[in-house]
């Protein structure tokens, strides 16, 4: 089966604010009709990166090609072939629901006879139905972050621009919206976007890492669970976490450990025999343990231990 | 150019200025408050204005000298006093603004055929009272002494008039010298002023301050059709609003409309066009809602109020100000309005006004498009 074409390529993206660079050298490819989450913690350079695809920032150097089309050339071609919503909730509050529906409408030329069609759609996928005069002011966070995706699709782009959709939003709503994004991604669009909630990453068909402007890692889920952590993971559940932690980090044979809620994870080159080793050592030193075992990395453990090495790298490098 | 784009900016922006109910009070209650502010509070006529006598003589004729003041609508003998101390008072607590002291000897000089004089004590705070109390008083004084000269000559028998030259005024255009018909026109020109720069310098800060901007300019709408479709509503609002001073104008303060309403609509828009334009790039140059509505202030609403010959004539400012009135928009709209009011002058005549009006607005509409630009830095 030949390849999907791109809908999305960036080549040596690089934008500077002065002497910061927020985004550095990023290279990446984004399939059609792929959810590509772009994961980073806040000021990563992730905002940046999707207002240069959207042309609303002109890339210090580098290219992105949107839709086939060079972005910095020819922003206007590319705008009616995407759907941005940006981090702030930046629809008019003043404005009636339908009526923010209709300005974008007019805004993306969604032509007359088309017009309510596409309105009950965006409504009915918003699940807004019947609420089109209410004041987006008054909507709850959830509600207007529906709106803001609806006003975004009413023309059906085939590539939606999404920078931290859910931010401020509750789970339940948060939920929603990520079903919103399968189904259409499901239709064939593609998905791009950002955020900052490790179980939110999850949902997506493909990562990037992204810290201080670099990508640090890019793959499946799956993936980068399964190769990016250089060993195995261990759970340790014993007492006197904070004493555990600090002798455990400069103990033999353990790369990496870190308190995890109310137990420790540690990364360690292979579980079977380091198991007994660790127990053993921490009962030299008079802590009890309750239980060794080894679990599969979160996304979080993989972020962890991804940017703690490469902070720590750049930390000696300066 | 998308019409239909253009038409969704417009109908949003219409909607806004529906629900903001300052925008509303801006649009409908400032410009018949400045009208009727304008119309009735500034007044540069100056009559009754309050006097003291200090009357040493106490005669029949100072006395006879003094009734022609009080015949004077100019002047209001507000008391007579009978010290010069009295005197220094009433100017000091300013309950008179000029004191007339009549000389002990006046009637008997008079008699005598000499010369007398009466001294005008002013207060000179305000120096164009003053002077004005000064043109009034040589006025009264002159027809008095002439009178009397013709009076001592028929006593003398001589039936002759010596020749005189008399002027005969008749003054035009404002045939009863009424200060608000000479004001009026000009208040248009300081209700467009804070309609199209005021109003307007808000609506692109707004969105950027708002964070709408970024989602707006995500679009495919160009940054031409984000400026047109911003200021046709503010456009309608301001000739709207030329209608409605127009009409206060002509009906209430019954200044008289000798023009054509052609020439005041032309003069209108091109006016509305130089400050809307205006608007709009202080608007995108501030991003701030706040620095804009007072460099909106700075460069339109003063310059229309002080330096557009709408209350004080070019012609008497420095020279330097006279030429910096030529980079002043409302200079040549307040010029335009008041020969459109008061004389009938034909549009042909007032090109010296029209044709830098166009260019202002030509320019500025020009310079508003380049400086907005749908990026975010």
């Amino acid at each position: 089966m030949p390849e999907p074409p791109c809908s999305v390529v960036i080549e040596n993206l690089v934008k500077r604010f002065g002497s910061f660079v927020a985004v550095d050298h990023i290279n990446l490819a984004v399939r059609k009709g792929e959810v590509f989450g772009f994961l980073g913690p806040n000021g990563a350079g992730k905002s940046t990166t999707i207002r240069m695809l959207c042309g609303l920032l002109r890339p210090t150097s580098g290219r992105a090609l949107v839709a086939g089309i060079d972005v910095a050339r020819k922003p206007e071609a590319v705008r009616q072939k995407i759907g941005y919503m940006s981090q702030k909730f930046s629809l008019y509050n003043d404005l009636k629901v339908i009526e923010n529906l209709r300005l974008f409408a007019g805004l993306y030329s969604v032509p007359a006879g088309e017009l309510r069609g596409r309105i009950d759609w965006a409504l009915e996928m918003a699940n807004l139905k019947g609420q089109e005069n209410l004041i987006t002011g008054t909507l709850p966070g959830g509600w207007k972050q529906r709106l803001a995706l609806g006003s975004a699709v009413l023309h059906r782009p085939p590539i939606l621009f999404l920078d931290e959709p859910t931010s401020g939003v509750d789970p339940i709503s948060r939920r929603q919206f990520w079903d919103l994004i399968h189904e259409m991604a499901q239709e064939g669009v593609t998905v791009f976007v950002t955020t900052h909630y490790m179980e939110e990453a999850e949902y997506c068909n493909r990562l990037a890492l992204i810290f201080r402007g670099k990508m640090v890692t890019l793959g499946t889920p799956t993936e980068l669970k399964r190769d990016s952590m250089k060993g195995d993971l261990l759970l340790v559940e014993c007492d006197s976490l904070g004493r555990a932690v600090e002798a455990l980090q400069s103990a033999p044979g353990v790369l990496d450990a870190a308190v995890f809620g109310s137990a420790l994870h540690l990364v360690v080159a292979g579980a079977a025999e380091a198991s007994p080793r660790i127990r053993s050592y921490l009962a030299e030193r008079g802590i009890a343990v309750r239980r060794i075992e080894q679990i599969r990395p979160s996304l979080e453990d993989v972020f962890v231990s991804l940017t703690a090495g490469h902070g720590a790298r750049q930390e000696a490098t300066a | 150019m998308s019409l239909i784009r253009l038409l969704a900016v417009a109908r949003k922006e219409i909607i806004h200025i529906r629900r903001d109910v300052r925008s509303l009070f801006i649009v409908v209650i400032m410009p018949v408050t400045l009208m009727l502010l304008f119309g009735y509070g500034v007044s540069l006529d100056l009559k009754h204005l309050p006097i003291c006598v200090y009357d040493q003589d106490g005669s029949q004729q100072s006395q006879d000298m003094l009734k022609r003041f009080q015949a004077s609508e100019y002047f209001h003998i507000e008391r007579a006093v009978n010290s010069y101390s009295a005197v220094s008072r009433a100017l000091d607590d300013g309950s008179a603004k000029m004191a007339l002291v009549i000389p002990w000897d006046f009637s008997r000089r008079l008699r005598d055929g000499a010369p007398v004089s009466v001294q005008a004590l002013v207060d000179a705070t305000d120096d164009n009272t003053a002077n004005i109390l000064i043109g009034y008083t040589q006025a009264v004084l002159q027809s008095y002494s002439a009178r009397l000269q013709t009076d001592w000559l028929q006593q003398r028998g001589q039936l002759l008039q010596p020749a005189t030259v008399s002027v005969e005024t008749r003054t035009w255009y404002n045939e009863d010298l009424e200060s608000s018909d000479f004001i009026v026109p000009g208040v248009l020109a300081l209700v467009m002023s804070v309609i199209g720069t005021f109003l307007t310098s808000l609506t692109i800060a707004r969105e950027w301050e708002r964070g709408s901007m970024e989602q707006l300019i995500s679009t495919p709408v160009t940054a031409m059709e984000i400026m047109l479709g911003k200021l046709i509503p503010y456009f309608v609002l301001g000739m709207f609003d030329v209608a409605v001073c127009a009409v206060i104008a002509i009906v209430w303060f019954q200044v008289p409309f000798r023009g054509s309403f052609l020439t005041l609509a032309v003069s209108s828009a091109l006016f509305l066009t130089v400050v809307l334009a205006l608007g709009f790039f202080i608007s995108v140059a501030a991003k701030n809602q706040f620095a804009a509505s007072q460099i909106a202030l700075l460069v339109t609403f003063l310059p229309a109020f002080l330096l557009s010959g709408f209350l004080f004539s070019i012609e008497q400012m420095p020279v330097f100000l006279q030429w910096f009135t030529y980079i002043i928009p409302a200079r040549y709209f307040v010029s335009v309005l008041k020969d459109v009011f008061l004389k009938d002058t034909p549009m042909a005549m007032l090109s010296a006004q029209l044709i830098p009006l166009a260019a202002f607005a030509c320019v500025l509409a020009l310079v508003a498009a380049r400086t907005f630009h749908k990026r975010l830095e």
